[in-house]
């Protein structure tokens, strides 16, 4: 089996993004960026799969400008094999990027498809959906559990009521919730070998997608900030305030 | 191009969730901006599952709706992404519709996407606010930015922030009718769901929500919170440390990747208020929170800050709302 990992370099999540003043967007310039931390959480998965002798490659895969690679060599050195690069500085949304990784499983023969679950930058939570809709494949989204068998895969899903089991037959794409794993470091040696392993770029082009813009951003702004509260000191106090003041509790 | 609007229904088999209705009132925000010849389209409701009869009774209340869609069928008993998708794309597919609308719910942002991908359209997730008929404002990055997007096709696929929009009234009377069911490209097998039940209200609709985070200690001290959130009429949840400790199921965890809530009374105990954390709750009317640090983050964003010990705080607070 072949596992395709499809990779996202977000902003890192402990920095505080800041919008710019032109309201264009978030300061991205001199801002420490990471890999999507749902997309750490799908390597990680993909590495116990094979490390279990039940895949016997890991592929990474990223859409994105130029310092891409980096983000891609991250999950080289926690131990993928190799990455595939497809190149732009465009805009791309869900739709786009889900059509390149379709293009890529078919042409690498991927059995599995481990995406994040979310990007943390546009809070999207689509694009392995998508992916499940273009190829035809079943889907597992938001999982916290994967086991390979016979008819495929059983799968434990996240869901807003609680938990629900799904068994899905294989060829299938899943996407990865919080709890499925926790990711490795990588280690001092790991990220040497890493700097060996290969990683093709691509332009869009060369996997037959063209990036057409099917929604505008007009306008990105600050959140309506909330006015800062006041310190209490006792329940008398706060019961008081919620009852005669905010008027939340009678 | 049609101007009516679809709306999915979310429910369990058994009842409607009531962030249908949020979404039929982000749908009426959608119909008043329509200016296509003769006005505002109608609003349907689809339902896809088995047994819809009462579940479809629920529907044809919500006001402004004047058709339910009820696509009623055994193999849908436990509906997954693909077969709902499928319907979707299905009553979509002739033109019929301008826009289909989820709850940004578990069930919506699967459902969603995938239906958007078989149509060959860009869906647009989790919106708070309707600014025209194709221009919709949704949190990005935690919260942490406000995007205000713009939909170049048509139909427009959208998930809805259902805490952003006033549930609609239940005093209307659509006319309900059966659809047939449409092939889903690939089928699941359903194997079965582990639910905690519980009386207490659903958290993301419940008036007062009660949430520990990892200063609770452990899971038997959620406890105390489930007291105090029972004397509030309110709900219990909780942070995504409490939840990865096992303190807590999983949906309990509010936040920017759990569930959103926006309760009169957010009641946040041993939660330093990480910004994933108040992606989840900041829209809340009113913030408590309890915490022993006096630089917790969360009195920063909190309307009232009580620097204390939770396990002095709240069986004082019990106390206090027990005279
Ligand atoms: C991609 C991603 C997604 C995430 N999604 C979410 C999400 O959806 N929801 C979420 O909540 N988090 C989420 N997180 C995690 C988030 O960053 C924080 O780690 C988490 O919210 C911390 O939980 P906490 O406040 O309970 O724990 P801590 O940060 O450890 O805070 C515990 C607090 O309890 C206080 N305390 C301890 N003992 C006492 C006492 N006796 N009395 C009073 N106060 C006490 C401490 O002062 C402290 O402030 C996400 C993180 C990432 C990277
Ligand atoms: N530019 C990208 N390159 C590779 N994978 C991506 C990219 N964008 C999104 N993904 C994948 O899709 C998942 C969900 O992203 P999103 O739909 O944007 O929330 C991510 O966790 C990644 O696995």
């Amino acid at each position: 089996m072949k596992i395709l990992v499809p990779v996202k370099r977000v902003i890192d999540a402990n920095i505080r993004v800041r919008v710019k003043s032109d309201n264009s967007g978030v300061e991205t310039a001199n801002v420490k960026m990471a890999m999507n931390p749902f997309c750490e959480i799908a390597v990680e998965e993909a590495l116990r799969i094979k490390e279990a002798g039940d895949a016997e490659e890991v592929i990474l895969f990223s859409a994105g400008g130029e310092k891409t690679p980096e983000t891609i060599r991250t999950g080289l050195a926690m131990g993928a094999d190799r990455g595939v690069h497809v190149q732009t500085d465009e805009r791309l949304e869900p739709l786009t990027i889900a059509k390149m990784i379709a293009a890529v499983a078919e042409k690498e023969g991927a059995d599995l498809v481990i995406l994040g679950k979310q990007s943390i930058d546009g809070d999207n939570n689509q694009t392995g959906q998508m992916l499940a809709a273009i190829m035809k494949r079943p889907l597992g989204s938001y999982i916290s559990e994967i086991k390979k068998n016979a008819e495929g895969f059983a799968i434990t899903r996240e869901i807003d009521a609680g938990l629900e089991k799904l068994q899905i037959g294989s060829p299938a794409v899943v996407t990865t919730d919080l709890r499925l794993n926790e990711p490795r470091y990588a280690s001092l040696p790991n990220i040497m070998k890493a700097k060996k392993k290969p990683i093709e770029t691509l332009s869009p082009a060369d996997v037959g997608v063209e990036i057409k813009a099917r929604t505008e951003v007009l306008k990105v702004a600050e959140p309506p900030a909330r006015e800062a509260g006041v310190r209490v000191s006792g329940a008398g106090e706060l019961v008081d305030k919620l009852k005669n003041e905010a008027k939340v509790i009678s | 191009m049609s101007a009516n609007i679809l709306v999915i229904a979310e429910h369990d088999g058994a009842e409607l969730y009531p962030g249908t209705l949020n979404t039929v009132a982000a749908a009426g925000e959608i119909a008043a901006r329509h200016d296509g010849g003769g006005g505002a389209g109608e609003i349907h409701i689809l339902l896809v599952g088995e047994n819809l009869g009462e579940i479809a009774k629920s529907c044809a209340k919500a006001a402004g709706v004047t058709k339910i869609l009820v696509v009623d069928d055994a193999k849908f008993a436990h509906p997954g992404a693909e077969d709902v998708a499928a319907q979707i794309s299905a009553a979509l597919g002739g033109g019929a519709y301008s826009h289909a609308l989820a709850p940004a719910s578990t069930f919506g942002k699967a459902v969603i996407p995938y239906a958007a991908a078989l149509l060959d359209r860009q869906a647009i997730s989790d919106i708070s606010e309707v600014s025209e008929a194709d221009t919709f404002v949704r949190p990005i990055y935690a919260g942490n930015a406000m995007e205000t997007v713009k939909s170049l096709e048509s139909p427009v696929l959208l998930t809805v922030r259902t805490t952003a929009f006033e549930p609609a009234a239940q005093d209307g009377n659509a006319a309900v009718e059966n659809a047939a069911a449409a092939e889903p490209p690939v089928r699941v097998k359903f194997i079965e769901h582990a639910l905690s039940s519980s009386e207490r209200p659903e958290l993301t609709s419940a008036r007062v929500v009660v949430s520990g985070g990892r200063g609770m200690q452990n899971g038997e001290n959620f406890a105390m919170l489930e007291k105090l959130a029972d004397k509030l009429g309110g709900a219990v949840g909780a942070s995504r440390a409490a939840v990865d400790a096992g303190f807590v199921p999983n949906e309990y965890q509010v936040g920017q990747t759990g569930k959103v809530v926006a309760p009169d009374l957010y009641l946040a105990v041993g939660i330093s208020g990480a910004i994933q954390h108040l992606a989840g709750m900041k829209d809340s009317k009113c913030i408590v929170a309890i915490n022993n640090d006096e630089e917790a983050p969360i009195f920063q964003v909190a309307d009232y800050s009580w620097c204390e010990d939770l396990f002095t705080a709240v069986p004082a607070l019990q106390g206090e709302l027990e005279k």
